[in-house]
């Protein structure tokens, strides 16, 4: 591979160091704020049905 | 200030408010900031392009000291003021500082290997690091060990704020004994020892982590208050219907979990 997108993706010949460093901490914090998000959606959701029910029930 | 933010719903408000800022800003430092450490800045003249890994590596070790800070301090004001928002917020920065020293510890034997020929060595300054994500986990443990939150609380206050004696450990590990590990070169006395090529992307970065902390801390202080309110509902859901017999505890319909 040549040219300047060739020595990005090699990184110089430390490729193997460098892309994993990088894909390991996006997926560490990615996947944070994924199962962070999802659990607030959830919880955000239960109270809501809750306050319909209790307000049904009145 | 802390006092006229403790307030569960002033803090929803303000939160809500200010979440998008945060989030938007933490994008774009975070999208700048790739850009710039992988394609922008130079490889170093004597570790080539593995330089790079210092992008991510070194702005995870700040914000692990910086986290495990936070969940101490939120910790003593937990114990001493006995806020519940206090509690909540060591409770919901915990897993955030464990991400960040995981990641730190992940990108560090990644740096280490090509460099120094290894992948973990038992030094100083990595052995104190992982001993520091063993204290999150262990607070993030203890918080959650008992069935009465209030006691896991308090345990879990108590061993945060004992582990802050490993934080001046982890910072002046490289002073005080032989390592491997290079000296700090950013946060020294008589300023920075780094060439503004590299010092501008690793700060950018570091600015992207601290508003993805506060993104993820907001987020996750407003879940545990909603999960906070649907246990209240449930209980007073519970308790407006009529038992049918004595002795049968009311229960709701709506404690299963979505």
């Amino acid at each position: 591979m040549t040219g300047a997108v060739g020595a990005f993706l090699t990184m110089g010949g430390y490729a193997g160091f460098v892309w994993p460093a990088y894909g390991i901490a996006f997926a560490v914090l990615g996947g944070l704020a994924l199962f962070s998000w999802r659990r607030y959606r959830d919880s955000a959701g239960a109270v809501e049905r809750l306050e319909r029910d209790l307000g049904r029930r009145r | 200030m802390i006092n006229w933010l403790a307030n569960p719903a002033r803090f929803t408000r303000l939160s809500a408010q200010a979440m998008p800022w945060c989030g938007g800003a933490a994008a774009v430092a975070l999208a700048v900031g790739l850009f710039w450490s992988l394609v922008v800045a130079p490889p170093d003249y004597q570790q080539g392009d593995t330089v790079r890994i210092m992008y991510v590596h070194v702005p995870a070790a700040w914000m692990a000291l910086s986290v495990y800070l936070f969940v101490a301090v939120a910790s003593a004001v937990a114990l001493v003021w006995r806020h519940p928002l206090a509690d909540i917020a060591a409770r919901a920065a915990a897993p955030i500082g464990a991400a960040f020293t995981f990641v730190c510890l992940v990108t560090g034997s990644l740096w280490g290997k090509p460099m120094w020929g290894a992948w973990w060595v038992w030094d100083a300054r990595l052995t104190s690091v992982l001993i520091l994500f063993f204290l999150y986990l262990g607070y993030i443990a203890l918080a959650n060990a008992f069935d009465d939150p209030a006691r896991g609380g308090r345990a879990g206050a108590v061993l945060a704020l004992v582990g802050v004696v490993n934080l001046p450990i982890i910072k002046f590990s490289v002073d005080w004994w032989n390592t491997l590990h290079q000296p700090a070169s950013v946060m020294r006395v008589g300023g920075p020892r780094i060439a503004i090529s590299m010092l501008a992307p690793l700060l950018i970065m570091a600015l992207g982590f601290a508003l993805l902390f506060a993104v993820l801390l907001m987020l996750r202080m407003r879940t545990a208050l909603n999960e906070r309110k649907a246990m209240a509902l449930r209980l007073n859901a519970g308790a407006r219907r009529p038992a049918r017999r004595s002795g049968e505890r009311a229960v709701s319909m709506h404690t299963a979990a979505p």
